[in-house]
């Protein structure tokens, strides 16, 4: 009941009270902060109950951002601006099908789920984990950025996709439809949370976290692990998907840099925040880092990067589970009778 | 003609690549510390020679060395002794924390010698090169190649012949039957730490000579550092000499062969990473174990 | 579970407040109260810091100046720094920021083409004004952007005249992978078609590459007469390090760089660099006494052993033609400033700047500078007088079917 209640404030709070009483500047800002958050429910999945610290989700991220930068290109009907002058006088065949609305909201999604399930299967089988995987993902994202700057004609290169106008009838230079777009990006946050939520409480999430404590066992047992990692893995590059292509309209742009190992691993610090075996904890430390980088960043522009590798420090340091796990240590700590409650 | 020019290109891009990897073999490959601030201690070799070059004149490369070794080494002892020591048995965690330090360490660097890059002279008899039957060998990238050769036997040798490196490799195949037979693990960490971490200084003493020198120096080497580190085999010196080459010689020609193949090398160094792991996941060499993980 | 969530909302209200509170539009933006606020936004972290952190200082520097000589309008100016974090988004969201939050009067920034590309729609959705200080591949000309840097008509094609007069023949293009070493290798070679050069090779490298061995050896197999860089930041230390370790020298193979100047200069060390040639708008050594009066300032503010650049110097005059302008609508307001901006003509360190009121570029003297064992650049021709802004090159026939 409580639990209920503490998710219809949180719903309150960003539906209603931040419209109202936020600035449209910080109004975009939160809904970019909520697409990280997105993000950080997929990562929460993967990394905390299987196990699999993703590095690259940044290339799902982008897939997604993408699809949907390609369809928001093309609306105007004319050549994409930077086609013009790399000097691609007609529209690339790999462009054509995005100019259909329904078959660019498509690939946000299947486009990643679809990456994500070969390298998974092909990855998993080969029980590939631990740091291996990490670096591997890493290594994807980094050939990922490579491969899409190298394209400047079909791709815009280091510039990215940039200067969107519409979004599906929805005028992005209007405050009132920006806050549309907001809100439809909050809705879709909580429908990510409420589903992984669901997913993970389910058999199939026992089993995942069972795989992440020992994988031999559950193999053992009669499971596929390799199966069950690649759905996680695909669901979170699914998230990650939805999550690039609202980025693309809020933020105005999407630029290899927002793909690249960097953005990447900022992607996961968020999740380490507020703990990753939490998925509320890894939403609210997504939204948390975010709003940190920007307030440290105005602040004190010369010397936030200290803040944050601080940051970093002291929460592997002293909250090595997170923001949601300190309480959890903070109880320990007070009351040694009671048992560690199990975080859902 | 050109394409035996391209094998010694290779052969000096592998080179580049093991100095920076012969450290992550021990901090990574040996420890399980997927350590980001690797690059920056590599950055911090090279300041080293900035530093003294005041000093030592045009021969700061050379004096570098050994004090870069040691910079590089306190450095790494600090970071292990203050904060890493707690992280051992959670590599995935290592690497957060390690990419955090990365972050202060480069915005410090920024701050003390400033955000431009920085001039290290090299000595006079390292500029220039010969020519052998048509083929340029540059004396940097000989030195270079000597210098990740010398590394390599000097640690081989100690991991062979000397008691402290033999309790390393103890430590390394089996942590707790080394700890039961009398090893004092937390040394043999220390150890291992300082040596890795110094191994970086050296490294970038050495890329002064080919490369920019600034504050985001180390991010340059450490993907790919840490890949030859995988694709070998963790804690592999054979393994991470071996793939350190390969890739270099594959990243030579293929960009050699393609036009504008900068880019394109670089994507096919990755895709053959990956599915090479495909066949090996665990790299070129295995430590055979019987565990369950 | 309820604290995990008590920390979410705690958050939230957190986030709430410190948006309401900036929010708050009782601060001193645009021109209310005794300051006028302008933005300052460069990179003062990752990659791009190496470049722009001198341009900020040296926007800072011409402020103080304008503060020292009475402010605009008899208002000080008050600088608003923040920091693009070589993230393009960043860039554009710190730009949003200024403009909505600090209401800055007009902002300075950017360096890299994609910073500009995306800043320019949050400029234009919200009629606000951007000074860009850099030298960039043209073919752009937003109602709210003044170019104080050169555009191509002004860099590029004068090095290719330069070249020509010298009799190159053959061109070796060696570039860093984006768009302006793209767009400025697809004038030279439109260049070379009509002037009867030819281009002996064309390589791109990701940025940020340190490894030149393998362009190095193509460029031995081409044999080209002169090597046209246009690679950006690091990578032209890497570059000039190991062509010369390859045994060549400015007269094997010379070269002609477009992104390299003073500072970089230093960054490669001369001995590395010196006989190559560059082609800019303005070197330390330019002749004239606001220029020696520029470089003192710069150097008894932030240190004798600094340099002063063509970057650094188009920042400084941004802020000076923006003061003029300002001071010749007598406000602030974009639209006044823009109209008032045309026809403004100072006497710069670079020699006469005058701003071309229809594409809001400024008219630019073309510079080719040979690189000197102390660093230095010496100037070895300029094109007589300042050169009209052409950013889509219209005035050039060979260049009909670029844009």
């Amino acid at each position: 009941m409580r639990n209920r209640a503490v998710f219809a404030v949180a719903a309150i709070l960003l539906l209603v009270v931040a419209p109202l009483v936020l600035s449209p500047f910080r109004l975009d800002l939160l809904g970019k902060y909520l697409c990280y958050a997105i993000v950080a429910v997929g990562i929460s999945l993967a990394w905390g109950r299987g196990g699999m610290l993703t590095l690259g989700q940044g290339v799902f991220f982008g897939l997604g951002g993408y699809a949907m930068g390609m369809h928001l290109k093309l609306q105007d009907g004319e050549l994409p601006d930077f086609m013009s002058w790399s000097g691609v006088e007609e529209l690339p065949l790999l462009w054509k099908p995005f100019a259909n609305p329904v078959f660019a909201l498509a690939m946000v999604i299947v486009l990643p789920v679809l990456v994500a399930t070969l390298l998974g299967l092909l990855v998993f089988r080969q029980r590939v984990r631990g740091a291996y995987f990490a670096v591997l993902s890493q290594a994807l994202a980094a050939a990922f950025v490579i491969l899409l700057i190298g394209q400047q004609g079909l791709t815009g290169g280091t510039n990215g996709l940039t200067n969107f106008q519409f979004f599906f009838g929805l005028d992005l230079y209007e405050d009132a439809d920006r806050r549309i777009l907001y809100l439809v990006t909050a809705l879709v946050l909580g429908a990510s949370y409420l589903s992984v939520r669901q997913l993970v409480r389910s058999r199939y999430g026992q089993l995942l976290v069972a795989i992440r404590d020992g994988e031999d066992r559950v193999r053992f047992l009669g499971y596929d692990p390799a199966l069950v990692k690649t759905v996680a893995f695909a669901v979170s590059a699914g998230l990650a998907g939805i999550a690039g292509a609202l980025f693309v309209p809020l933020v105005g742009l999407l630029s290899p840099a927002n793909l690249g190992i960097v953005a990447s691993l900022e992607l996961l610090v968020g999740v380490a925040i507020g703990g990753r075996y939490s998925l509320a904890g890894a939403v609210a430390g997504a939204l948390l880092f975010n709003y940190a980088k920007t307030i440290f960043s105005e602040q004190w522009p010369d010397g936030w990067l200290y803040v944050q590798g601080a940051l970093f420090v002291a929460v592997m340091v002293w909250a090595p589970r997170g923001l949601a796990g300190l309480s959890h240590q903070f109880r320990d700590a007070l009351s040694s009778r009671r048992k560690v409650e199990v975080q859902a | 003609m050109g394409t035996l020019n391209q094998l010694v290109i290779g052969a000096s891009i592998g080179a580049v690549l093991l100095l920076a990897a012969l450290g992550l073999t021990f901090t990574f490959g040996q420890m399980g510390v997927i350590n980001m601030a690797h690059g920056e201690f590599i950055m911090a070799g090279a300041y080293t020679a900035y530093v003294l070059q005041p000093l030592a004149g045009d021969q700061a490369v050379l004096v570098a060395l050994p004090v870069a070794f040691a910079v590089g080494g306190v450095l790494g002892l600090i970071l292990e002794r203050l904060i890493i020591r707690r992280f051992y048995g959670r590599p995935l965690d290592t690497l957060l924390l390690t990419f955090g330090i990365s972050l202060i360490l480069q915005q410090a660097a920024r701050d003390i010698f400033g955000a431009p890059n920085v001039q290290v002279d090299a000595p006079g008899w390292l500029t220039g090169g010969v020519d052998l039957a048509g083929v340029r060998i540059a004396y940097n990238r000989l030195f270079i190649l000597v210098l990740a050769i010398g590394c390599v036997v000097a640690i081989s040798l100690y991991l062979s012949k000397l008691r402290q490196g033999r309790r390393m490799r103890a430590v390394m195949q089996n942590r707790q039957l080394a700890a039961v037979s009398g090893v004092a693990t937390g040394r043999v960490d220390q150890a291992t730490f300082f040596i890795g971490s110094g191994l970086a200084g050296v490294a970038g003493v050495a890329l002064t000579l080919i490369g920019p020198v600034g504050p985001t120096f180390g991010t340059a080497y450490i993907v790919d550092a840490f890949l030859v580190v995988v694709a070998g085999g963790l804690g592999q010196l054979k393994g991470a000499v071996i793939a350190a080459f390969v890739l270099g010689v594959l990243n030579s020609f293929v960009e050699f062969w393609t036009a504008n193949g900068a880019s394109f090398a670089k994507v096919v160094v990755f895709a053959v990473i990956i599915a090479f792991l495909q066949v090996r996941p665990q790299g070129m060499f295995v430590l055979k174990s019987r565990a369950l993980t | 579970m309820s604290p995990v969530r008590r920390t979410l909302i705690t958050l939230l209200a957190a986030g709430l407040l410190a948006g309401g509170c900036a929010n708050d539009p009782s601060g001193s933006g645009g021109s209310g109260g005794d300051t006028i606020k302008v933005g300052i936004l460069h990179s003062l972290s990752g990659t791009m810091a190496i470049s722009e952190v001198t341009v900020r200082d040296s926007e800072l520097l011409a402020i103080e100046e304008v503060n020292a000589a009475g402010g605009v309008l008899g208002k000080k100016l008050e600088p608003v720094v923040e920091d693009g974090a070589s993230d393009w988004p960043t860039f554009a969201e710190k730009a949003q920021k200024l403009i909505n939050e600090d209401k800055v009067a007009t902002t300075f920034g950017g360096w890299t083409s994609a910073s500009r590309k995306a800043m320019l729609p949050v400029f234009e959705r919200n009629k606000a004004l951007l000074w860009y200080p850099v030298q960039y591949e043209g073919l752009e000309s937003s109602p709210y952007i003044f170019y104080t840097g050169a555009t191509t008509n002004q860099q590029i094609v004068p090095a290719l005249d330069y070249l020509k007069q010298q009799g190159k023949k053959s061109v070796f293009l060696v570039g860093s992978d984006y768009v302006f070493p793209r767009t400025a290798n697809k004038i030279i070679k439109a260049y070379a078609a009509a002037n009867g050069m030819t281009i002996s090779g064309e390589e791109y490298t990701p940025l940020g590459t340190t490894e030149y061995s393998t362009i190095v050896n193509k460029l031995g197999q081409a044999k080209p007469d002169v090597v046209f860089n246009t690679l950006n930041g690091d990578s032209n230390v890497a570059f000039f390090k190991q062509l010369r370790s390859a045994g060549f020298t400015a007269q094997t193979m010379p070269t002609v760089s477009v992104s390299v100047a003073e500072e970089e200069v230093t960054g490669i060390g001369p001995a590395n660099v010196a006989g190559h040639l560059v082609a800019w708008n303005y070197y330390q050594t330019t002749e004239g006494t606001t220029n020696s009066t520029f470089v003192k300032a710069y150097k008894a503010k932030y240190g004798a052993d600094k340099v002063t650049s063509d970057p650094m110097e188009a920042g400084y005059n941004a802020v000076k033609l923006w003061a003029a302008a300002a001071a010749k609508a007598g406000s602030v307001d974009v639209d006044a400033v823009k109209k008032a901006a045309g026809g403004i003509s100072l006497d710069l360190p670079e020699g006469k700047v005058t701003i071309d009121g229809e594409n809001q570029h400024v008219y630019k003297t073309a510079r080719i500078g040979l690189i000197q064992p102390d660093g230095q650049i010496k100037e070895v021709w300029n094109s007589g007088a300042p050169i009209k802004p052409d950013p889509y090159l219209k005035g050039y026939a060979w260049a009909a079917g670029l844009s």
